[in-house]
């Protein structure tokens, strides 16, 4: 069954005299209790997706639905069924954890105790806190805070957007975990984020840049498209060995990645050589094969 | 109903916390009507004057000390010669000098007149004319006086009587006025803030996510206001009563109502100008230059409007607070019944009615 359907949505901005392409031609489908993610940088559109989905603003072309439900004609009985978390922290500050929570449920005619099931593994991890003020919470527990406060009511759709940026690493993980959990529930959940290492957690994620989708595929799928055999290289400045390497014709890309470069050659070469070949043009001190990862995907296919 | 109640108590948590902002809108009241009470005040009162006596005589004498005795006037000094007049008021604290010429008394007794020059340091037109007003109404006491029991063939008696206020008193004035500034303030200025905060820090974008309507949540925000804006009303006539002896001659409950009127009209423009604005920055700019400086200037509490040229009078109509402060002088200080301002209620109730409509009409169920 389908949750979240797009069809051909375009969104456009007017800016000062010029004209802001947001969003070009987006067509998916999201099916009941999956895990999407939208993955791309800033600029991307996934905002914008999320508030033509949310039913806050209006697709310029295009139609888009969810839980059956038209965007624009019934607005009111999507507002009724989604749970939204905007990417910035969308809460009272001045009002403590417990006042925040009672205030959505409210929101939602609903209350802390009729839903606890649900919100419980979250709520927990924030209940010795409840009597605080939400502004004095440490980034992790607010967007905690805000996923209970968007799950209160029971959803059948999830929006997320962007909601590990700003958050430490463990706080993430951790996030990434209730989501996964929440999808026992038979809630769909869709989540943007700028991160390319969490889209190995969603079940499909789809990969966008510019107002366009590159690619929608499982994680898997989309690391296994990435045909070329890739390599992770280190030397000792390495600096000089990324712009050596990009300047080389034998070499085909070549992206920094923390402590290595990824890679890739212009043409086929057997494995045994790629040590002798990488040190005719630069000094290499280590070099081994590895597999992609969606940001290797991510980078190939923005060249494109 | 639990709904709302429960909205209601989230606003007041909202405003009780937020310390600094609730002692201004308790202390402003208070303040202004202290300030405009016994510091600003355009009544003439011991204003500094100088006394130039080329005669020393027993008239001269007696006019100089009524002078003195009067509460307008404190005498400074006494001038030598005219050519001290003009190095006394240079130094800017004479306002006045009354020149006496010599032989002042023989030549009143002799010629039946003399005259007596009053020169006023005019930089200030409205506190020269008031203060030569007061040094010849002085001077044609005395000559009433000295006129003793002598008959005049014809004379004509002007007896003035000063209705409402017979004092005198500026805090007649501005006590209706203070009372349209603060209502606007923190009903205008402060509605439109709060609801405009909550677009600001995206709140707003996860209430219009819900199956709310966004209206009700915004409505519920003008209940703590209208409550702290009676609160204010009522410290205004306690202090105007009891420290500033302006007294409530007409029905105090119906004074009230009008005050809760006007205090809706607030709120529903503090609803408008935040359905127009999305920072809390431009909603307070909005509400100063467009809701506070029209209220102090076409209400008619700093400037008269009569004297208005006809196309800022026309304007002056548009602006609520004209016809609160209108009502409030009316029922406050003239003691009228509601017979008198029903036609001025009935202006302020339509005004509010479409504002409202407008606002409504203009809040988005969406972001654009």
């Amino acid at each position: 069954m389908i949750a979240v359907k797009v069809d051909s949505v375009k969104k456009t901005f007017k800016a000062e005299k010029s004209v802001v392409t947001a969003l070009q031609q987006i067509n998916f489908d999201v099916s009941k209790g999956e895990l999407f993610g939208l993955i791309g940088p800033d600029g991307a559109g996934k905002t914008t997706l999320f508030r033509i989905l949310t039913t806050l603003m209006l697709a310029d072309e295009g139609t888009a639905s969810v839980d059956g439900f038209d965007v624009v004609r019934d607005y009111k009985e999507i507002r009724k069924r989604v749970g939204y978390m905007p990417g910035r922290f969308s809460l009272y500050q001045d009002l403590t954890v417990e006042e925040n929570l009672s205030f959505f449920a409210t929101l939602f005619n609903t209350s802390l105790e009729e839903n606890y099931d649900l919100v419980k593994a979250i709520y927990q991890q924030i209940e010795p806190f409840k009597k605080r003020r939400a502004g004095a919470l440490s980034g992790g527990m607010k967007q905690k805070l805000a996923l209970s406060c968007a799950l209160i009511h029971r959803p059948s759709v999830l929006f997320l957007d962007e909601p590990t940026t700003g958050v430490d690493a463990v706080s993430r993980k951790e996030f990434w975990e209730l989501l996964r959990d929440l999808q026992k529930h038979q809630i769909t959940i869709i989540v943007s984020t700028p991160y390319m290492d969490e889209a190995s957690l969603c079940d499909r994620v789809a990969l966008m840049q510019n107002g366009k989708i590159m690619e929608i595929n499982s994680p898997k799928g989309i690391t296994e498209n990435f045909k070329k055999p890739l390599w992770a290289v280190r030397g000792e400045n390495m600096y000089q060995l990324m712009q050596t390497l990009q300047a080389s014709e034998v070499i085909d890309s070549c992206y920094p990645f923390g402590q290595y470069h990824h890679v890739t050659f212009t043409d086929a070469i057997p494995d045994s050589q790629v040590a002798s070949e990488l040190a005719k043009i630069a000094p290499v001190t280590e070099v081994k094969k590895i597999p992609a990862t969606i940001e290797d995907c991510f980078m190939e296919l923005m060249r494109q | 109903m639990k709904q709302f109640l429960f909205f209601i108590q989230k606003e007041f948590y909202h405003l009780l916390r937020d310390k600094r902002t609730l002692f201004i809108l308790f202390g402003m009241p208070v303040v202004q009507i202290v300030i405009f009470g016994f510091a600003l005040t355009n009544e003439v009162k011991n204003s500094r004057i100088a006394i130039l006596d080329q005669s020393k005589d027993e008239v001269t004498t007696s006019i100089i000390q009524q002078l003195e005795a009067s509460q307008y006037f404190d005498i400074e000094k006494n001038l030598q010669s005219e050519a001290d007049i003009e190095p006394a008021f240079r130094e800017g604290k004479i306002k006045l000098v009354v020149v006496f010429p010599s032989q002042f008394q023989s030549t009143l007794l002799h010629t039946n007149s003399a005259p007596i020059q009053v020169i006023a340091d005019a930089t200030d037109p409205n506190v020269a004319n008031t203060l030569t007003n007061y040094a010849s109404a002085i001077i044609l006491d005395y000559q009433n006086n000295i006129r003793g029991n002598q008959d005049f063939p014809y004379t004509i008696q002007t007896e003035m009587r000063m209705l409402y206020n017979p004092q005198m008193k500026g805090s007649y004035n501005f006590v209706p006025g203070v009372m349209a500034m603060v209502l606007m303030l923190v009903c205008a200025m402060m509605t439109s803030i709060s609801i405009v905060r909550e677009k600001e820090i995206g709140t707003m974008e996860v209430i219009l996510v819900s199956p709310m309507v966004p209206l009700r949540v915004v409505i519920a925000k003008m209940v703590p206001y209208l409550l702290l804006s009676m609160i204010n009303i009522g410290s205004i006539l306690v202090l105007s009563v009891f420290a500033l002896d302006v007294p409530i001659q007409g029905s105090l409950l119906l004074l009230v109502f009008e005050c809760f009127l006007f205090t809706i009209t607030s709120l529903a423009l503090g609803l408008f100008i935040s359905s127009v604005t999305n920072s809390q920055q431009t909603a307070m700019l909005i509400s100063l230059m467009g809701m506070f400086l029209p209220t102090i200037m076409f209400s008619g509490f700093m400037f008269p409007v009569e004297n208005m040229p006809l196309p800022l009078q026309i304007i002056s109509n548009i602006v609520p607070a004209k016809w609160f402060y209108y009502i409030v002088k009316a029922v406050m200080i003239k003691g009228l019944g509601f017979f008198s301002i029903w036609k001025e209620t009935l202006i302020l109730a339509g005004m509010t009615t479409v504002l409202m409509l407008i606002s409504i009409k203009k809040f988005k169920t969406r972001l654009e």
